[in-house]
């Protein structure tokens, strides 16, 4: 076998050095189908914006109004009822996930009796129920602290965020409940063995891993919480869509409010998805040798690939 | 060497459900001593190791750890179970090594071995992180200290597991085959830990399969089969020399 030693400087006309059998060129197989669907996708898409522009919508309404200060303060109470609803939610069920799993008797079936019902039940009618729950308590008597009619004491925040975070607590507890049962049995048997408490382990060792189980289901509650915040404006709790509906009756233009929440919307579940993908990334430390690379970073690595010649042709 | 018994162990007998385990062990487990169980699987040594430190309770007899009886206390004659957190407390001094390392996923290896002691024993971070440095070089694992149990080959998780139970001051050490989940060239390196910690005078309960080990460094050795002891006494003369037929056989497989 004879090599061209002198690579670097070696003339065109020196023959490539032989590297096996001849590379395939194969012609690829034509998917005709994709071209199809890709046509046919793009003539629906069309249509139906045409119907939209065709129709009597007022679409200058909606950037006028997309910033409006009602509108960016709905915003602010839908993100905040969606956090403060969430914690109680996560609080609730990981307490109701822990009841659950007990070995008392007792506690396991109040927290079984606990999400049957709020499982069971439909959140909107849950809402109307702590509204109106100053028909069977008149007064909210807690001794020396506090003392108040029902109907002041449950403002409407606090009956949406009573509504939506325990109605979430029944959710959570069952995949708080799957997120403990995932973590191998010899790990609490490890924690026992060193002498760390029933507690201890629960909070140190098998909750911490039964994150990576819990967090991905929790992220999509979230932005189902966050949607599900516009129920509440049944219970007069001014939020993003309740303003949105506001002043579309103000304005005459309540179809395009809608479409404005439902823009708004959007954007704020997507911002979550994005903040989902780093938490999953987060809890999956310690689990696999090396970290997927982020979307940023994948970016990243096809554009440097984009930028580098295929081939000398 | 004293005389003391750090495991008691009289008429001993654990079922589940309906399949009864063990059917009666006795034995006895002399400080400072290296104590190794073997037999078949499903033998029950893997289950008495467990009941020594309260993971498994036990249906009849009387188990001792250090003169103190295992899950109860005895008054009068009557037995009352401990509760969770004294049983917790006992098994503080009885460290464990399992089979399959169960070393914590989420924590490196050094707060692996930081966090009994800071948790339980209530040691400043700083003092224990001292003791876990001394103690991950002292199984060679010195350079290892911030990695991931799954960055570590499997003799590097269970020497780290030895470290780990040594960091909570270990007065009795529990052996749960714990180069069985191993590649063969990993065995040395555990081994090794192992031996070192026999030297230094810890007494060690151990279900293993090596049977070099076993010879080398075991003080006694109890052949187990179908939940008894059938024949026990000093390794070298069990292994070179078995009485009873059921011994030969087994030995006749394994060496």
């Amino acid at each position: 076998m004879s090599v061209d030693i002198d690579k670097a400087d070696g003339p065109a006309d020196v023959p490539p050095p032989k590297a096996g059998p001849e590379a395939i060129k194969a012609i690829p197989v034509r998917h005709y189908g994709r071209y199809v669907a890709a046509v046919v996708a793009i003539g629906v898409l069309a249509a139906i914006v045409y119907a939209f522009a065709q129709g009597k919508i007022n679409w200058g309404a909606i950037p006028e109004y997309f910033f409006d200060d009602r509108i960016l303060k709905g915003v602010g109470q839908t993100l905040l009822l969606t956090v403060i609803s969430m914690v109680i939610g996560v609080a609730g069920g990981i307490l109701l996930a822990v009841m659950r799993l007990s070995r008392n008797p007792v506690t396991s079936s109040i927290a079984w009796f606990y999400i049957w019902f709020f499982r069971g039940t439909p959140v909107l009618v849950q809402l109307f129920v702590w509204f109106n729950l100053g028909l069977v308590f008149e007064y909210i008597n807690l001794g020396p602290i506090y003392k108040d009619y029902w109907s002041s004491f449950m403002t409407p925040f606090l009956t949406a965020l009573l509504g939506l975070g325990l109605n979430e607590a029944a959710y959570m507890a069952e995949i708080c409940r799957a997120g403990l049962l995932s973590v191998d049995e010899g790990q609490t048997e490890a924690s026992h063995a060193l002498g760390m408490s029933h507690a201890k382990t629960l909070r140190r060792i098998v909750i911490p891993q039964a994150m990576r189980v819990i967090v991905p289901p929790t992220g999509n509650e979230v932005i189902n919480m966050l949607k599900t915040t516009s129920l509440v404006s049944a219970v007069q709790f001014y939020e993003l869509f309740r303003y949105a509906q506001d002043i579309g009756q103000n304005s005459g233009a309540p179809v395009e409010m809608y479409f404005l929440a439902a823009a708004w919307y959007l954007v704020m579940t997507s911002i979550l998805s994005v903040g989902q993908y780093y938490l999953e990334r987060y809890y999956a430390r310690g689990s696999s040798r090396s970290l997927p690379p982020t979307p940023f970073q994948k970016i990243k690595a096809n554009l440097l690939s984009l930028g580098r010649p295929k081939g000398a042709a | 060497m004293t005389t003391n018994a750090m495991v008691k162990s009289e008429g001993v007998h654990k079922s589940f459900g309906h399949v009864e385990v063990l059917k009666g062990i006795d034995l006895e487990v002399k400080e400072g001593e290296v104590f190794c169980l073997i037999g078949p699987s499903g033998s029950g040594k893997s289950t008495f190791l467990r009941c020594i430190n309260h993971l498994e309770k036990i249906n009849a007899g009387r188990l001792y750890v250090d003169g103190e009886l295992v899950g109860y206390r005895q008054k009068g004659d009557k037995l009352y179970e401990l509760k969770d957190s004294e049983v917790a407390l006992k098994r503080r001094d009885i460290g464990m090594v399992f089979q399959r390392f169960n070393l914590f996923p989420h924590l490196t290896a050094l707060e692996n071995v930081m966090e009994a002691p800071v948790q339980v024993k209530r040691q400043s971070r700083a003092q224990a992180r001292q003791r876990a440095n001394e103690l991950l070089e002292r199984v060679g694992l010195a350079d290892k200290a911030g990695n991931y149990p799954s960055q570590l080959s499997g003799g590097q998780q269970q020497r780290v597991a030895i470290a780990r139970a040594l960091a909570m001051d270990p007065k009795l050490m529990l052996f749960d085959e714990p180069t069985s989940a191993l590649d063969p060239e990993l065995v040395g390196d555990v081994l090794d830990v192992m031996r070192d910690l026999a030297e230094s005078g810890m007494t060690m309960i151990v279900v293993t399969h090596e049977m070099g080990f076993a010879r080398e460094v075991g003080d006694s050795l109890v052949f187990m089969d179908g939940g008894v002891v059938v024949e026990s006494g000093h390794p070298r003369d069990v292994l070179t020399n078995p009485q009873h037929e059921r011994t030969q056989s087994f030995l006749s497989k394994v060496l």
